[in-house]
């Protein structure tokens, strides 16, 4: 039964792509909506049997590829990490489905928008329930392509085509290192099943290859590739710079793909792979380092960014951030529990902030808003239960999550720990700070935009709001629910065999033991970080611009997003357009086309142009010519009887 | 045998001669700029000259079946004219001519 949850997203995107091509949206919702909430229903059921009962379920297998030596399966794993992920990510694409209804009411593709909703939530599942490493690939790319199609789901603004296309480039070149990762596992492991690298991986510590006489440690490179894999799907630092542009889509795709889900394929890859990312020390640290920068940087950008969608997508990108050095600690319990409560409150966040865009007919620059709670009260208390669960004000969800993060980076008692730690609890801070400075702006104040769009701002219809409503619930409570199970004394029982930590990493042991000072700190800092927002925003308005001034080059720096754009523009995109310009106009246009079809095309055409002057048209040619041609004909009968 | 003033006519006269009537016609197809009906009449030409090769090889050899292949190349011919004659009409009608100058449609 349970692998219902990974089809009925499947079989409802295929039903709403035919229904609606041939009927009204209704059926269209009618059919998707119920799929994708059965699957939900299902998906809870498993999770409480299987992940919290410990029961065995044996997932469908089926033959895919049987080529010589290589095998390999559709199989479908349910342990307790794809029964987490199932619980995530059929809760919330459930709640954004419901949530597309109202958001996309006033558009024309519905049917299509909902297909793509539906194929993403398929590819999602293939991912996180996948057995092997190509059928991981596969929903890999799944996701990549709903997430391309759903960025370019206005193809007519040229800036969501375009943010389209450099999402999918992006996320090719993280994808690269994901199948060189691949293809060196299967070439050292001779498999690409995961229980059998797993049981192989101890035995292959030692093995190296020499590389232009460097030694390289075989599981320290493929761990390299694949997390450069997920650094790209994840939008860690150096490979983050789609994400933003990806807000070029619609709020419910920014909701579910950018937020909850998709980014989170990363995290979730790293732990499923833990038994052998825990044979790479170095790459491990290299997580840390990775996350705890991105955590940082990207903290630094939302600061100073005015697209309400642009603040909480480099939030997103901070709050991986978080997850990543977590995993880097091998505390792959803390970031699963850290991407599980994100999930709720992220998609909660960008709903919410959908839900001021659609009230104040499509305007997301927060310099045009202000003054909105009156307008939209319900919106508001959601977007303060999203802030505080992502400041992490205790007892909201965040607060769990975020606490053991940065205690356990606290406790892991190395110099990248202690790096990590500082990074985050900076982090922390300007989390704060922005989530308030969002609140501020948006809600409060003097509205600064027109006065018609003013009186027309209106409230989100109920379907809109439930969802939210669901999501706040799951942002308000699942980090208390899910803290006892995921990062309890007992964490090794809940997770049992799917998450391997090797003795002597144990940050997530030690983390419950740190001075009490640790545990209070992110509390501090979240408070710290709101009274400098409310200072900055409520008591003194013009501060802000005063601040910007004094440290002019910094803002401009974060402003411009540190100039990643700017500077990948100069260092790839120019020369590769210029290579490609020389190949199209020259190779291409002029000796490919030239010499091939175009040549012999117009070869033959002046040749017959030649041939064609013999036709004159006049009967006696013809016949002259036949005449001669029988006399030739003769002459050499003649000729040859007499030789005989 | 067939004589003239005493001379046996043998069958290479005959072929001369139809040899002649036969180049007569061809000759007429090629060298005529005038005019469609002159080219029907070569061809009846070169019919002719074939009949009379039919005609003397029967006749020398004794065997009938050249005397027949003439009379069936005689009723072809006859129709042959005929269509080409009711052609050239038509074709009078749509161009209001049949010089074979300006017949020339076919020109590449």
């Amino acid at each position: 039964m349970y692998n219902l949850i990974i089809f009925l997203p499947l079989i409802g995107a295929v039903l709403s792509w035919i229904l609606g091509n041939r009927f009204s949206s209704i059926p269209t919702y009618i059919v998707s909506i119920s799929c994708l909430f059965l699957s939900m229903i299902i998906s809870w059921i498993a999770f409480y049997d299987i992940a919290i009962l410990k029961n065995d379920f044996e997932g469908a297998s089926l033959p895919w590829i049987n080529s010589g030596e290589f095998r390999a399966l559709w199989e479908f794993n349910f342990d307790t990490l794809s029964c987490v992920m199932f619980l995530v990510v059929n809760t919330v694409s459930a709640m954004v489905h419901l949530y597309s209804v109202g958001y996309m009411s006033h558009d024309k593709s519905k049917a299509r928008f909902m297909a793509y909703l539906s194929f993403f939530t398929f590819a999602m599942l293939m991912l996180v329930s996948s057995n092997n490493l190509l059928q991981l690939f596969f929903g890999w790319e799944g996701v990549g392509v709903a997430s391309y199609l759903l960025i370019g789901f206005w193809y007519n603004k040229k800036s969501a085509t375009s943010a389209a296309v450099k999402a999918f480039l992006v996320n090719r070149v993280g994808d690269l290192g994901f199948i060189l990762g691949l293809i060196f596992v299967y070439t050292y492991f001779d498999t690409i099943m995961f229980e059998r690298i797993f049981e192989l991986a101890p035995s292959m510590m030692d093995v190296s290859i020499v590389v232009f006489d460097n030694k390289l440690n075989v599981i320290e490179l493929s761990c390299f590739l694949l997390f450069i894999g997920a650094m790209g799907k994840s939008a860690q630092l150096f490979l983050h710079t789609w994400l933003p542009d990806a807000m070029e889509g619609p709020t419910p795709v920014s909701a579910l793909i950018h937020a909850a889900t998709m980014v989170t394929a990363g995290v979730f890859m790293v732990c499923k792979l833990s038994p052998l990312f825990e044979y790479a020390p170095n790459v491990l640290t290299f997580i840390t380092l990775i996350g705890a920068l991105t955590a940082l940087f990207a903290s630094t950008i939302a600061l100073t960014q005015f697209d309400i969608k642009r603040v909480i997508a480099y939030s997103t990108c901070s709050q991986l951030g978080y997850m990543f050095f977590a995993v880097g600690l091998s505390a792959y319990p803390a970031a699963m529990f850290h991407l599980t409560t994100h999930a709720f409150f992220k998609a909660l966040l960008f709903l919410g902030a959908g839900s001021v865009i659609h009230g104040l007919s499509n305007e997301q620059d927060m310099r045009k808003m202000g003054g909105c709670f009156k307008k939209l009260p319900v919106t508001y208390i959601l977007i303060w239960i999203g802030s505080l669960a992502l400041a992490g004000i205790p007892f909201f969800a965040g607060y769990y999550s975020k606490d053991m993060i940065l205690e356990v980076a606290f406790a892991s008692d190395s110099q990248i720990g202690y790096f990590a730690f500082i990074c985050g609890c900076l982090a922390a801070v300007l989390t704060a700070f922005y989530s308030w400075r969002l609140i501020y702006l948006t809600f409060h104040g003097d509205f600064k935009g027109n006065k018609s769009t003013y009186d027309k701002i209106h409230e989100s219809p109920l379907v809109m709001l439930l969802p939210l409503f669901i999501l706040a619930f799951g942002a308000v409570f699942s980090g208390w629910f899910f803290k006892e199970m995921f990062i309890g004394v007992n964490w090794d029982y809940f997770w049992s065999n799917s998450i391997f930590i090797l003795t002597g990493n144990d940050a997530i042991y030690k983390a419950h033991s740190v001075p009490k000072w640790v545990k209070l700190l992110p509390i501090v800092l979240a408070i710290i970080g709101i009274s400098i927002a409310t200072v900055f925003y409520v008591l003194i308005p013009d501060l802000p611009s005063r601040v910007s001034k004094a440290f002019r080059v910094l803002y401009t720096l974060f402003y411009n997003k540190w100039y990643f754009d700017e500077i990948y523009n100069y260092l790839f995109v120019k020369p590769i357009k210029i290579f490609s310009v020389f190949c199209w106009n020259i190779i291409d246009k002029k000796i490919i086309d030239g010499i091939g079809p175009n040549g012999i095309s117009s070869k033959v055409f002046s040749l017959s142009k030649i041939s064609s002057k013999i036709h004159t048209g006049y009967v006696y040619h013809y016949s002259f010519s036949m005449f001669i041609g029988l006399a030739l004909l003769t002459l050499i009968l003649l000729y040859n009887l007499q030789v005989n | 045998m067939i004589e003239f003033f005493n001379l046996p006519i043998l069958i290479n006269h005959y072929l001369i001669l139809s040899s002649l009537i036969f180049l007569l016609g061809v000759i007429g197809i090629f060298l005529n700029r005038k005019n469609v009906i002159s080219i029907l009449m070569s061809i009846e030409l070169i019919l002719l000259g074939v009949n009379i090769n039919f005609i003397a090889f029967s006749y020398f050899s004794s065997d009938l079946t050249g005397q027949i292949f003439s009379l069936f190349i005689l009723t072809v011919a006859a129709a042959e004219a005929a269509i080409g004659l009711a052609i050239l009409v038509v074709y009078f009608r749509n161009k209001g001519t049949i010089d074979v100058k300006d017949i020339n449609v076919l020109k590449g």
